[in-house]
């Protein structure tokens, strides 16, 4: 396993003074001025009480909406002002989702579920299928390709979820709530995977409301009323 | 994506709820099924009327007496059969004569009713210059032209009550028992036969006193030359008067009703049509409730990259293919039906593939039209309020 050297290191996301207002009378004001970084190969946890704008960041982050004002950056591009197609590629090409309710189809099978994430990358079919496989395998669940969602459990489904935002090798990988819809025991095992992705060299933010979660992660980012209320990083174990 | 994952793509909603697709598609089904049989079922109707002419020869002409100056029909000149069976063309002629006599099974029978049934006296050769065919028993032959033996068309044996030769019945023709020595099948060149009963001329001339005055001649001519036969039948029927000569041609007749029945048969398609809309509507009501339930599959998509004309695609597509489903089942179902009726009705099948293509053909284009509305839809949920239930 490597792991890449300091000096290496690029930041992968970067938000700078990024504000979030929702229209309505008054205007909501999600994010309030939010200034984040994360460089390859780190494990941060995002996290903060409800309402504290943790699902406008992950919106942020995860370019799937633009920002009132502020820069944010992904690999090094600028997602305000791109347009849809762009935008689009940008998610495709260099984040990779995870969610709370999975959100897994039910018509597809585990392996069919993981290639879709290839499919807007104009990947094809067989070659989506091959690599969908080895995701499937890296996540512990290659016996499990061909069942459908239905028929697995909650953890088998979070797994086939994370193999399915790692098989296009992102940028980042954003896990909202990973474990919310979880018992503690299968969530724990979900959480090992995570942390097993970091060290094969995965960059990945959890946003979690999970305290004992956050505190096993290297860096926690507390978010409260939309600001970035603390940023710690634990000494390296 | 790629363009060759369209179709799998947009299929997927389809596969996933299938007794929804089958019901929406049955809207479209009903209407393909019955413009595609009502075009199926006049076209094979047509066909078969067309194969009966075609067998029936369209080489049969008739001749018959016009009216004179004074209004009055006068029978055609008796040199008339071997003047008309001089011309080369001419492949057989027979000359009919109506009697002015009345037909009944008994002498007990008062002869007021005698059932509208003509008797016609005839030469022999009438048979196969009509192409007639016997159900039972002879026709009228040299030697028995010249005895009471009488011929009875289809229609006039079945009011007379006689179905065949058994027990040798007898007729009551004008004060005279005659023999029923044969009875004919129908003969659609020749209707009035039908409610005939064929007597020999001799015996008509011998009892009824009638002249060699034929009041009907019919023509079989080479099927090439029926133009120039017709164009001379009058002149050679009566060169003194040729104006008073009608000649027809019996099968134009068949022809004509070839042609008729396109008025009910355009009111059937606009039924048809309006089913088809009514399924169009359901396709895009289904699509606009499917686009609903099916946020987050859409937000999920578009996380994974899916660009706002990938959702459009996909959900256009897929009405598209709930149509085109609905096309195909119904144009395999009108042509089921118009082969079930036809077969029924004893017709060649002819089903037009142009009624086909275009079945097909419009329900594609309706179901893109009913798709527009719900894909455009899809496309403006924004990703992030798709992908978050509120």
């Amino acid at each position: 396993m490597t792991i890449a050297a300091p000096t290496e290191r690029h930041a992968v996301l970067e938000l700078d003074g990024v504000v979030k207002e929702y229209p309505g009378t008054p205007p909501v004001r999600a994010l309030d001025g939010v200034d984040f970084r994360v460089t390859t190969g780190e494990l941060v946890a995002v996290m903060g009480p409800s309402g504290s704008g943790k699902s406008t960041l992950l919106n942020m982050i995860g370019a799937l909406d633009r920002p009132t004002d502020g820069d944010v950056r992904i690999g090094g591009r600028t997602v305000a002002g791109l347009p849809d197609k762009q935008l689009s590629r940008l998610r495709a090409e260099s984040i990779g989702f995870v969610f709370q309710q999975f959100h897994l189809l039910d018509a597809l099978d585990a392996l069919e579920n993981v290639a879709t994430a290839l499919l807007y990358r104009n990947v094809a079919p067989n070659e989506r299928r091959r690599r969908a496989a080895l995701a499937l395998e890296q996540v512990g669940l290659g016996h499990r390709a061909h069942h459908r969602p239905p028929q697995l459990s909650g953890g088998e489904r979070q797994r086939v979820a994370i193999a399915r935002a790692i098989v296009g090798d992102p940028a980042v990988v954003l896990a909202d709530e990973p474990t919310g819809n979880l018992d503690s025991r299968t969530g724990n095992d979900v959480i090992d995977l995570v942390r097993e992705l970091h060290r094969a060299g995965s960059t990945i933010v959890v946003i979690t409301h999970d305290a004992s979660i956050a505190a096993s992660m290297p860096r926690v980012v507390q978010l409260r009323d939309g600001r970035i209320e603390s940023d710690r990083s634990a000494v390296p174990a | 994506m790629k363009a060759s994952d369209i179709p799998r793509v947009g299929s997927l909603g389809l596969r996933t709820r299938r007794a929804r697709t089958a019901l929406t598609a049955l809207g479209i089904a009903i209407g393909i099924a019955a413009m595609v049989a009502v075009v199926g079922i006049s076209s094979s109707s047509r066909a078969d009327l067309l194969a009966q002419l075609d067998q029936l020869g369209t080489n049969l002409l008739q001749v018959q007496p016009g009216n004179d100056a004074f209004g009055q029909t006068v029978n055609l000149p008796a040199s008339a059969p071997g003047m008309i069976r001089r011309i080369a063309p001419v492949q057989s002629a027979a000359a009919t004569r109506t009697v002015a006599a009345t037909v009944r099974r008994t002498d007990k029978i008062p002869s007021g009713q005698s059932g509208g049934i003509a008797v016609v006296a005839t030469e022999p050769q009438l048979l196969d210059t009509i192409g007639g065919r016997l159900s039972a028993g002879r026709f009228l032959n040299d030697a028995t032209t010249r005895y009471p033996a009488v011929v009875l068309g289809s229609q006039a044996a079945s009011r007379l009550g006689i179905s065949d030769l058994a027990g040798n019945p007898v007729v009551y023709i004008g004060g005279h028992w005659f023999e029923v020595v044969g009875i004919l099948d129908p003969i659609p060149l020749a209707a009035d036969l039908d409610r005939s009963v064929l007597i020999g001329y001799d015996i008509a001339k011998q009892l009824f006193g009638i002249d060699d005055a034929p009041s009907t001649v019919r023509v079989r001519t080479d099927p090439d030359q029926v133009e120039s036969v017709r164009a001379v039948l009058a002149a050679t029927t009566n060169p003194q008067q040729p104006g008073n000569v009608s000649v027809t041609r019996p099968s134009d007749a068949l022809a004509a009703k070839a042609a008729t029945d396109k008025s009910l048969t355009a009111l059937l398609l606009g039924l048809g049509a309006v089913a088809l809309v009514v399924g169009g509507v359901g396709i895009g009501n289904v699509m606009v409730i499917s686009v609903l339930e099916r946020r987050t599959e859409i937000g999920l998509r578009r996380a994974l990259g899916a660009t706002k004309g990938n959702v459009r695609v996909q959900f256009l597509v897929e009405a598209v293919l709930l149509a085109l489903l609905g096309g195909v089942t119904g144009a395999a179902l009108g042509s089921a039906i118009t082969a079930i009726y036809a077969r029924n009705q004893g017709w060649t099948i002819s089903i037009p593939s142009a009624a086909l293509g275009a079945g097909v053909g419009l329900s594609l284009a309706l179901g893109a039209l009913a798709g527009i509305y719900p894909a455009v839809r899809a496309a403006r949920l924004a990703p992030a309020e798709a992908i978050h239930p509120a």
